[in-house]
C-alpha cells in the first residue's frame, strides 16, 4: 500500500516537474523546430543559409515535426549537444583524394547553429547532419563525395571512447584488486560489484552454452561484448552529457558486434559443425541437398539478426521515449506532460531493464552460436538409428 | 539497396564502424590481458581454494571420526587389558597366598616334627641321666650301707645273700 502511495507521490512531482519546466522547454524546441525546418527547406539556398534564417520567421506557425526531432536525437552530430546554445564542436577528420583533413567540427556552423561551407581542401558543408563536399554553388558534389572517409569523432564514437573509458577504469581497477588482495580474501567495493556480474556471464552464459571444457577460451571475448553493450546501453539512457548518444541503437556499432561475433563462430567451429551445415547427418540424401542451403544462410542470419535485435530495441526505446516527450510540443500545451512526462519515466525504467536484457541476450546468444560451432558430435545414435 | 539508403538509420557510417573496431578491439586486447585474465584466473583460483578447503574439511572430518572410532576401540582394548590384568594379578596373589600358606604349615609342620624329635631325644637323654644318676645314687647308698653293714661278717654274708636273692636279672 505504501510502495503505490510512494509511486503515485514520485508520478504527481514528476508531473509538477514538468509542468514547471516546459514552458521555456517548449520555447527552446520552438526554435529547434524552426531551425531543422529551414534545413528542410532551404537546400536550395543552403549557401545562403546565414540570410534564409532571418527569412524563417515567417515558418512561426509551422507545424512541428516529430519524425525529425526523434531523428535528430537519434542520428550521430558532428558536434555534442549539451544544452540551450551550447555545444562541444567534435573533431572532423575526413580522408580524400587530396588526402588526410582534420578540423573542429565549429567550423561547420554559423553562430546560430546553422550549418555553414568550410573551406578546406574541398567546400565542406553538413547535409542533414552528414559531411558532405559541396561544389561552389552549394550544390552536393556526387564524384567528390565518393572517394570521401569521413572518420571524424563523431557524437557516438566520443561517448564511445567514454565508455571505453569507463570499462577499462572500471575493469581495471577491479582486476589490479585482485592483484592487491589476493585469491583467498573476499572482494571489495568495485571488485565485489563486479564480480557477481563477471560470474553471471561466465555460469549463467558461457558455461551452460559452451560447456565446461571449451568456454575459457571465449570468456573475453564475451566479457568484453557483455560490457561493452551494457555501458553503452546505459549511457544512452542518461539524457545529458556523459550520454546523450545513442551508440548502442547505431547500426554500425551493433554490425561491428555482429561482424565479430561471425568472425570468432566460424573461425572456432569445428568440423561436426561444418558438417551439420553441409552435409547434415542423419538425413536422407535428397533432405540433406534441401537443408545445406537453409543452413549455410543460417550462418549469415544468426550475427544478422543478433546485429537487428539491438539496434532495434535500443532505437525503439529511444523512439519511444522521445515520442512521449514530443506530445507535449504536439499538442502545444504544458497539461499534456501530466501524461507525457510519467508515461516516459515508466519506459524510462522498462529502458533500463532492456538495456540490461538486451546486453544479457546478445551474449547468451552469441555464447550459444559459439556453443553450437563447437559442439563435439553426439549424433552416432541418431545416426546408427537411421541406416 | 533502395530502402536502405532511404532510412539513415540502418545505413552505417564507415567512420562509425572504423572507430567501433577500433574501440572494441582495443578493449579487447587491453581487457583480455589485464582485467579478463587475472580476474577469471583469481576466481577460479579462489573457486579450486575452496573446493580443496570443503574437500580438506571433509577429509579432516572423516580422519576426525576415524580417529574417535580407533580411540574407543583402543580404550575398550585398553579396558579389557585392565580386567584381565586385575584378573590375573589376582590370581597370582590368591596363588602366593596359597603357595605362602601351604609352605607356612609344612615349616610348621616340619618344625614341630623337629621339636618332637628334640623333645623325644631330650627326654631320652634325660631319662638315661637320671637312670645313671639313680644307678649312682644307688651305688653310692649301697657303698655306705655296704661299709657299715661289712664290719659285721656275719650280716655280710647274710646280706649278700639277701642281694642275690634279690637280684633278678631284668
Amino acid at each position: 500500500m505504501s510502495l503505490l502511495r510512494i509511486k503515485t507521490l514520485l508520478v504527481a512531482s514528476f508531473s509538477f516537474l514538468a509542468l514547471a519546466i516546459s514552458n521555456p522547454l517548449l520555447a527552446n524546441e520552438k526554435a529547434v523546430s524552426l531551425d531543422s525546418n529551414t534545413a528542410a527547406h532551404d537546400t536550395a539556398s543552403q549557401l545562403a543559409g546565414a540570410e534564409t534564417h532571418s527569412a524563417t520567421t515567417a515558418h512561426e506557425a509551422k507545424a512541428f515535426n516529430v519524425t525529425e526531432t526523434i531523428l535528430e536525437h537519434i542520428k550521430d552530430d558532428h558536434s555534442w549537444h549539451l544544452w540551450g546554445h551550447t555545444s562541444v564542436a567534435l573533431p572532423v577528420i575526413l580522408k580524400t583524394s587530396k588526402g588526410f583533413e582534420v578540423f573542429s567540427s565549429a567550423n561547420l556552423v554559423d553562430e546560430h547553429h546553422e550549418p555553414i561551407v568550410f573551406k578546406g581542401n574541398f567546400n565542406y558543408k553538413l547535409v542533414e547532419g552528414k559531411l558532405k563536399i559541396v561544389n561552389e554553388i552549394g550544390a552536393v558534389d556526387e564524384e567528390a563525395n565518393k572517394q570521401l572517409i569521413d572518420i571524424s569523432i563523431t557524437k557516438n564514437v566520443a561517448s564511445l571512447f567514454i565508455s571505453v573509458f569507463i570499462i577499462l577504469f572500471i575493469f581495471l581497477n577491479a582486476a589490479a584488486a585482485y592483484k592487491k588482495t589476493g585469491v583467498t580474501s573476499a572482494p571489495k567495493g568495485l571488485q565485489s560489484f563486479m564480480e557477481p556480474i563477471v560470474l553471471f556471464v561466465r555460469d549463467d552464459l558461457a558455461i551452460p552454452n559452451i560447456g565446461k571444457k571449451k568456454y575459457a577460451k571465449f570468456m573475453p571475448f564475451l566479457l568484453t561484448v557483455f560490457f561493452l553493450i551494457l555501458t553503452n546501453n546505459f549511457l544512452g539512457l542518461i539524457p545529458f552529457f556523459p550520454g546523450g548518444a545513442n551508440v548502442s541503437g547505431n547500426i554500425a556499432f551493433t554490425m561491428m558486434l555482429a561482424v565479430c561475433v561471425f568472425v570468432v563462430v566460424n573461425l572456432s567451429a569445428n568440423k561436426n559443425y561444418w558438417q551439420h551445415i553441409f552435409w547434415m547427418p542423419g538425413m536422407h540424401w535428397s533432405m540433406k541437398l534441401f537443408l545445406a542451403p537453409i543452413e549455410l544462410i543460417g550462418v549469415f542470419t544468426k550475427p544478422i539478426s543478433l546485429m537487428i535485435r539491438l539496434f532495434a530495441n535500443i532505437t525503439a526505446g529511444h523512439i519511444l521515449v522521445l515520442s512521449l516527450i514530443c506530445i507535449i510540443f504536439i499538442f502545444k500545451t504544458v497539461f499534456a506532460s501530466a501524461i507525457a512526462v510519467p508515461f516516459a519515466v515508466f519506459i524510462g525504467m522498462i529502458e533500463c531493464l532492456v538495456a540490461f536484457l538486451q546486453a544479457y541476450i546478445f551474449t547468451m546468444l552469441t555464447a550459444m552460436y559459439i556453443g553450437m560451432a563447437n559442439e563435439e558430435h553426439h549424433h552416432e545414435h541418431a545416426d546408427a538409428a537411421h541406416h | 539497396m533502395f530502402i536502405l539508403e532511404i532510412n539513415p538509420l540502418v545505413l552505417p557510417d564507415i567512420g562509425l564502424v572504423f572507430w567501433n573496431t577500433i574501440a572494441f578491439l582495443v578493449l579487447l586486447i587491453v581487457l583480455g590481458k589485464f582485467a579478463w585474465k587475472p580476474m577469471l584466473k583469481a576466481i577460479a583460483d579462489r573457486e579450486s581454494g575452496i573446493e580443496e578447503a570443503l574437500l580438506r574439511a571433509d577429509k579432516m572430518k572423516a580422519e576426525i571420526a576415524a580417529m574417535q572410532n580407533e580411540n574407543e576401540a583402543l580404550l575398550a582394548k585398553a579396558r579389557e587389558e585392565r580386567a584381565t590384568l586385575i584378573k590375573e594379578a589376582k590370581e597370582a596373589s590368591d596363588k602366593m597366598v596359597a603357595e605362602a600358606k601351604d609352605k607356612a604349615k609344612s615349616e610348621y609342620d616340619r618344625i614341630l616334627a623337629d621339636a618332637q624329635l628334640a623333645i623325644t631325644q631330650q627326654k631320652n637323654a634325660a631319662i638315661t641321666e637320671v637312670k645313671n644318676q639313680v644307678g649312682t645314687l644307688v651305688i653310692e647308698v649301697a657303698e655306705k650301707v655296704l661299709r657299715k653293714e661289712l664290719s659285721n661278717k656275719a650280716d655280710q654274708e647274710s646280706y649278700i645273700k639277701q642281694l642275690a636273692d634279690g637280684v633278678k636279672l631284668n
